[in-house]
């Protein structure tokens, strides 16, 4: 039994876990490191706005114990551009309108990536028809229910759908991809 | 500032001995309890952290699977074995909370989530006899859409807000618990308690026991099995009423069935009274319509919930009459 150890590796810099336990991995982010890319909506796990991938799954990270996510490796929105550019994704969000205000764009953009590697991992969903098929495919069904936990209140979900939908089909969306993009960053 | 502790348990047995400290919770995902903390309504003052027992899902002799407390929904729902099996717990849990939360949360803490109730959240403004035994409850009177038709008492018209549940009380799951005076196991459809004159006591687990597993039973025709949920919106919104069931017919004949309710009850509510008026009777939508109404007998609305009884009982005939029309 450990108290904590280790360090949280954030977008690749190794962190010392928070003195009070309490602290939540948002702010952590937000209010000790300055990183404010991630933001605070609801503070209780209901708009998706805090969503950062850990170990290239999405989580909300308002929800979060930072104590918790020691030995892991989270990223967040401050890192997913690289040296040569704006993730693919960032880009498709210009191009597509997928934000007015942009409050809820770093969590929709996290949400995403983590969204797509739970589809190559065969994750089914709520509209999941076949559960025993081995291959799901990206319909607009099942992005729009699997982008369920990220709610925009500028009502941008049309122009969020098409852009993770394009980004998606030219295969520059999942994790690895991302995780690319990060490398060419360091 | 108040002491505040966290500590990781490595095996049952360090999480038992942590867990036995005053104030100490057990987190898992932390999904429900870090909210209820913030919220002052769950106050601890250590945290047991039980995220690195065990997460495998193991096949036993004889079938059946043992789900470790620690897997995630996620993992859960995707499991080959339940995705074929018994779809209905994948479809379950899936239809639970977003992407996110299901990444986080475990099989211990969904089990022991507590109730979306708004009077218990509102620990600033309404009494609640869960949060303040003997304070008096504000739904019963007040804004009831969402609460309890089935089970209820004078002291409390909670629901049990987990999806999963409802699909592990309809396939009989086995809850493995192990605390200061040993191992046993609870049948899942005996773990959460309806409220009584003691709705703060919401199951029968003692104070330190530890969830460690679930067990699945060998249920081969749950196979045909589903879970259907209604809610406010299509997606990301707790039930209003759910159903999950298995059937098993034979030449147009009930040979066996499971139905268990969820949205409706202080606890997941296995629906005996449909079940038994189904089997050994004919498969059709009228027999399916009088089995849910037997069910419903007992149902006592709040002032805005009524709705719920009709909206149960239609929900579980056409889940019924889904599942029969699959084995022409
Ligand atoms: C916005 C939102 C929407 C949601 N929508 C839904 C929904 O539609 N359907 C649904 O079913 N759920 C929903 N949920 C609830 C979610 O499923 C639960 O919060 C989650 O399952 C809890 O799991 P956890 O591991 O995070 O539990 P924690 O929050 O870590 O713990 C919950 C409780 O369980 C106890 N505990 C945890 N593990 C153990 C163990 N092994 N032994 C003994 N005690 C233990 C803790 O002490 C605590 O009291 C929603 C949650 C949020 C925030
Ligand atoms: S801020 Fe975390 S989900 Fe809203
Ligand atoms: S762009 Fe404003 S909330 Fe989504």
């Amino acid at each position: 039994m450990y108290a904590k150890s280790g360090a949280i590796r954030i977008n690749g810099t190794p962190v010392p876990p928070p003195d009070d336990p309490r602290v939540s991995l948002l702010d952590l982010l937000r209010e000790t490191l300055g990183l404010h890319g991630t933001k605070k909506g609801c503070n209780q796990g209901g708009c998706g706005a805090c969503t950062v991938l850990v170990d290239d799954e999405r989580i909300v990270s308002c929800l979060a114990l930072a104590v918790q996510y020691t030995g892991r490796d989270v990223v967040t929105i401050d890192a997913l551009a690289g040296e040569d550019g704006l993730h693919p994704l960032q880009q498709a969000f210009i191009e597509h309108d997928g934000f007015q205000c942009g409050y809820c764009t770093p969590g929709q953009i996290c949400s995403a990536i983590g969204m797509a590697g739970e589809l190559e991992r065969g994750v089914p969903s709520h509209v999941t028809s076949d559960l025993s098929a081995k291959r799901i495919e990206l319909t607009d069904d099942e992005l729009r229910e699997r982008m369920s936990g990220n709610l925009c209140r500028c009502g941008a979900h049309n122009g969020i759908v098409s852009a993770i939908a394009q980004t998606h089909r030219a295969g520059q969306l999942s994790p690895r991809s991302s995780t690319k993009a990060r490398r060419a960053a360091r | 500032m108040k002491p505040f502790t966290y500590a990781r348990a490595g095996d049952v047995a360090e999480a038992l001995r942590a867990g036995a400290a005053p104030g100490a919770k057990y987190i898992g995902g932390g999904t429900n309890l870090v909210d209820l903390m913030r919220e002052t309504i769950e106050q601890p003052t250590a945290l047991v952290d039980v995220t690195g027992l065990s997460s495998d899902i193991k096949r036993l002799r004889g079938g059946g699977l043992l789900i470790g407390a620690a897997v995630r929904n996620t993992e859960l729902a995707t499991h080959r074995e339940v995705r074929t099996q018994s779809p209905v717990l994948s479809r379950a849990v899936v239809a639970g909370a977003s992407g996110q939360i299901r990444n986080m949360a475990t099989v211990g803490g969904n089990m022991l989530q507590r109730t979306r109730c708004a009077y218990f959240y509102d620990a600033g403004g309404s009494r609640c006899n869960k949060r303040n035994p003997g304070q008096g409850c504000d739904a019963i009177e007040g804004f009831n859409r969402t609460h309890a038709i089935l089970g209820a008492s004078s002291a409390c018209v909670a629901t049990h807000p987990s999806d999963m549940c409802v699909a592990l009380a309809a396939l009989d799951a086995v809850v493995h618990l192990d605390g200061p005076g040993g191992a046993r196991k609870v049948p899942l459809t005996e773990l959460h308690r309806l409220p009584g004159d003691h709705p703060e006591v919401e199951t029968v687990l003692d104070r330190s026991e530890l969830i460690t597993a679930v067990e699945l039973p060998p249920l081969p025709w749950a196979r045909r099995s589903t879970y259907r949920k209604v809610r406010d919106r299509a997606s990301y919104a707790f039930a209003l009423v759910s159903v999950a069931a298995a059937l098993d017919v034979r030449g147009g004949e009930v040979r066996n069935v499971r139905i268990a309710l969820g949205g409706v009850a202080h606890k997941p509510w296995r629906a005996h009274e449909a079940e038994t008026a189904l089997i050994g009777g004919p498969a059709t939508t009228r027999a399916f319509r009088a089995a849910a109404e037997a069910e419903l007998m007992a149902a006592k609305p709040l002032h805005d919930n009524g709705f719920k009884i009709e909206l149960a009982t239609r929900t579980i005939t056409a889940v019924l009459s889904e599942l029969a029309g699959g084995t022409r």
